[in-house]
């Protein structure tokens, strides 16, 4: 058993995943060809190697290492202790200090994992609810921390040097540019920050809405009116530092995420390349070892035995679909293109009517600057108009669609992954109607002066800070919505199936932690928050202090109110997905703010860009500012004659990677018949012991 | 950790809990153990008792918690995965600890345990995924082999 056990070894160490978990070890510290010793006979052969080790210039695996109890590793450290005296003086040295350093490293690494954020919190949620909902509240963190780095960032270049500048700290001052070329009836824009007495309910209005006091205030972009400032004797150049740090933020937050799903995307593709390993993990790897509640513990095994027998149900249905007679495709490929149709028809209704809400809502609230009188009736229902329509969009669209879905007869695997998509979807896709519908208000011009200008200057002579307000209404009140349904549902919901024992509502019972409906619900909030710190740059201390309170309040409300999911997702590969979404979200983010910077003119009356025709125009101007031989590299990077060779150059570099997979994967299969052959090979099966 | 073991003592043993063995029944009330369903092959495989009642001491204590905590490396969880889920101790799995290992993972009772056929399309299908020299069991190797790709198991195997 043994030996036949040693032989199958060899050739499954010659398997590239081995190779390079191998590589990955030796990168580690020790480059010892991996020995799992299994019985003293073995250990006496680990010893006996001891003393050969005087030619390698490597260290030993630590004993802790070595799957063995704890009176054999004491004799392993001996015999290891005993080899030092065979190495010569610096080989000595290298082994202790390696050594030292390893559990120095260790220690560190320890400490630092306590300066984590919710560290106990999601330890415990993980041992009473498993690790898919863990993974949420792990997400959930990571947004925290991304958000709070925005902020950071964005208040270090942008808010703080305003800030400076207009109080007059640091012997500051600021250079007003003269405008030139510019119409003069762009630039009229007083906004009314209350002057006088008004009432406490406006207050409150204005902080809800965004506008009156909250309006000239450094959250929103008209309050950036300066051009450059001298700090000091240093200038700043503060609308190149706004784009730059704008810039700046999405590339760290895509770099961030990419950085986090790396780890996913390997496991997925290995996953989804081979079929073959999801039995093999459910079944050995199904057990969470981390349940301590026999509750829970009841729970699940409850959901392995349903995921076991689902899986086994999918397999026979995929046997049954590849079975399908003609006359059947046919007919469930015109139901299935049928409920898409539907499926669209019930998306533009969605649009179309967050875009009628959206002109409405413009059309009748009290923009900052009116040449008639202020409409103090203009109620903040009506301001939120465009936050409700989405709102109940993307309510009710996901119902609808997990019923259609039933008809399409899709394997249950898939069609969770199909409703899912059509929700995420549905969510991003709103917001980006509600831009678009505001800018086709901003940009609708009739007149000759208007044109002059590039967009409505009468009714929105700072049409960034109406962008960066509808962003701000739409954040407030996603995160009333989910205040309001853990107080107003969850928790009346519980107290009724506590109290009351008759059948219907025992039947309805406590609701389930979705944890996609959550986690799109997030990343929806998080979206908003990347659109719209361009245009209000204290968003992101929002969105923080908006995700830490949502955290706790999940926390609780998961606690009391629900119960565990009986399909539980898979937390590997649920990260993942949360991860592909929110990038997703990202990359849907960069189009709204791509279009508002480089296309739409930046508006004449407020903002650091009131002197050049778009945003992204002052990159340019700068450029030009630059020494001849820098800006002919500029220039010449910016250029065709460089974008299509580096262009090609990528493609060669992905042909390369993507043909070394192949042949990775060939000498996978040949190995793989290779050790089905040799069991059977007399030359191989040496006699045993 | 000591502590801990020293609960688990009657209160006449503590002093020398280093020397002393802690009987199966009281370790199976540890809150970690106590929900699992492999507490026996647990206790089975970390004891060195030479008499077979699975009794602990406290090095068989601390060799379990440091195989279970976040520090043990997946070559050594893997190679005491294998060793819990080989019931009849053979040094391979084959179809019988297969089938008591789902079992096991059901849930104990009648109307959690999954059909036969189930049960027989389960066990082909693991065996189709891991087995590879085709010979009806999985040895540590291959064991070893499916389990480092499994993106869970150093997720789940993974005590406080």
């Amino acid at each position: 058993e043994e030996t036949r056990g040693a032989t199958p070894v060899d050739f499954l160490q010659q398997l590239p995943s081995y190779q390079s978990a191998l590589r990955r070890r030796a990168t580690a510290g020790t480059q010892e060809r991996r020995s799992a010793p299994q019985d003293p006979a073995e250990l006496r052969a680990a010893e006996g190697h001891g003393p050969q080790q005087e030619g390698d210039e490597v260290a030993a695996r630590p004993a802790r290492e070595h799957p063995l109890t704890i009176a054999e590793k004491r004799r392993l450290r001996y015999c290891q202790q005993a080899d030092i005296k065979y190495l010569s003086g610096w080989k000595q040295w290298k082994r202790t200090s390696s050594k030292s350093l390893k559990k120095v490293l260790g220690e560190v690494k320890e400490l630092s994992s306590y300066l984590e954020l919710w560290r106990h919190d999601i330890h415990s949620i993980e041992g009473k609810f498993g690790t898919g909902i863990q993974s949420y509240f792990s997400f959930l963190r990571f947004l925290v921390l991304l958000n709070f780095i925005i902020f950071i960032l964005m208040f270090s270049l942008v808010t703080l040097p305003s800030i400076i500048s207009k109080y007059g700290m640091f012997n500051s001052s600021f250079a007003k540019i003269p405008p030139k070329n510019i119409e003069p009836h762009c630039t009229v824009y007083e906004p009314s920050g209350n002057k006088g007495l008004v009432y406490f309910y406006t207050y409150l209005k204005d902080l809800l809405s965004g506008t009156g006091f909250l309006e000239v205030t450094v959250l929103f972009y008209g309050y950036y009116t300066i051009d450059a400032e001298w700090i000091s004797i240093q200038k700043y150049n503060l609308p190149l530092a706004y784009l730059l740090a704008t810039f700046g933020y999405l590339a760290l937050s895509l770099v961030w995420i990419i950085k986090r799903s790396v780890g996913g995307f390997k496991q997925n593709l290995v996953h989804n390349k081979d079929p073959f390993q999801s039995y093999c993990n459910k079944v050995f790897a199904g057990w969470d070892f981390c349940i301590t509640d026999p509750n829970a513990a009841r729970l699940k095994h409850r959901s392995l035995q349903y995921e076991l027998q689902t899986d086994l149900e999918e397999e026979r249905l995929k046997r049954k679909i590849a079975d399908r007679t003609m006359k059947e495709k046919l007919r469930i490929y015109s139901l299935r293109i049928f409920i898409n149709i539907i499926v669209i028809a019930v998306l533009s209704g969605c649009f179309y009517s967050i875009y009628r809400a959206t002109v409405f809502s413009q059309e009748n609230s009290n923009v900052s600057i009116r040449h008639d009188v202020r409409r103090d009736s203009a109620n903040l229902l009506v301001q939120y108009l465009p936050s409700m329509v989405i709102t109940l969009a993307n309510f009710i669209a996901p119902q609808i669609f997990s019923f259609l879905i039933r008809f399409e007869d899709y394997s249950p695997a898939f069609e969770i992954r199909l409703t899912l998509m059509r929700c995420v979807f549905v969510r991003l896709a709103n917001i980006g109607v509600l831009l678009f519908s505001l800018w086709s208000q901003i940009s609708y011009c009739t007149t000759d002066k208007c044109n002059a200008c590039g967009y409505n200057y009468e009714l929105y002579p700072c049409w960034e800070s109406e962008v960066g307000q509808e962003m701000y209404k739409l954040m407030i009140f996603d995160f009333i919505i989910i205040l309001a349904v853990i107080l107003f549902v969850d928790f009346p919901r519980k107290l009724l199936v506590t109290h009351c024992s008759c059948k219907p509502v025992q039947w309805c019972g406590l609701q389930e932690f979705g944890i996609s409906d959550n986690v799109l619900e997030i990343i929806y909030g998080q979206t908003i928050c990347w659109i719209g710190t361009f245009f209000s740059p204290l968003l992101p201390a929002i969105a923080t202090i908006k995700y830490f309170i949502i955290f706790y309040i999940k926390k609780i409300s998961l606690i009391h109110t629900r119960k565990p999911a009986a399909r539980p997702i898979r937390a590997s590969s649920s990260n993942f997905f949360f991860l592909v979404v929110l990038l997703i979200g990202l990359i849907l983010a960069f189009i709204p703010l791509g279009i508002s910077i480089a296309h739409i003119p930046s508006s004449k009356a407020c903002g650091p860009f009131r002197n050049f025709d778009t945003s992204w125009a002052v990159v340019p101007h700068t450029i030009d500012g630059f020494p001849t031989g820098l800006r002919q590299v500029l220039y010449g990077i910016a250029s065709e004659a460089f974008a299509v060779p580096f262009f090609m150059v990528i493609c060669l570099i992905m042909f390369y990677f993507i043909a070394l997979a192949g042949a990775h994967k060939r000498v996978v299969e040949q190995l793989r018949e290779q050790l089905v052959m040799v069991r059977f090979d007399p030359l191989f099966c040496s006699p045993k012991v | 950790a000591y502590k801990r073991f020293s609960e688990l003592l009657p209160k006449e043993e503590r002093e020398n809990a280093c020397s002393a063995r802690v009987p199966k029944s009281q370790i199976l009330t540890l809150p970690e153990l106590r929900a699992n369903p492999f507490q026996h092959r647990i206790c089975r495989v970390f004891s060195t008792s030479g008499d077979g009642d699975d009794s602990m001491s406290f090095e068989d204590f601390l060799d379990m918690l440091s195989v279970f905590s976040d520090s043990a490396t997946s070559d050594v969880k893997s190679h005491y995965a294998f060793r819990i889920f080989d019931f009849d101790d053979d040094g391979t799995l084959d179809r019988k600890d297969l089938e008591k290992l789902v079992n096991c993972l059901t849930g104990q009772g009648e109307e959690s345990r999954l059909s036969n056929a189930e049960m027989e399309q389960l066990i082909q299908n693991i065996l189709e995924e891991s087995d590879i020299d085709k010979d009806g069991t999985i040895n540590l190797s291959e064991f070893q082999h499916v389990v480092s790709r499994s993106p869970d198991f150093a997720r789940y195997g993974v005590l406080q």
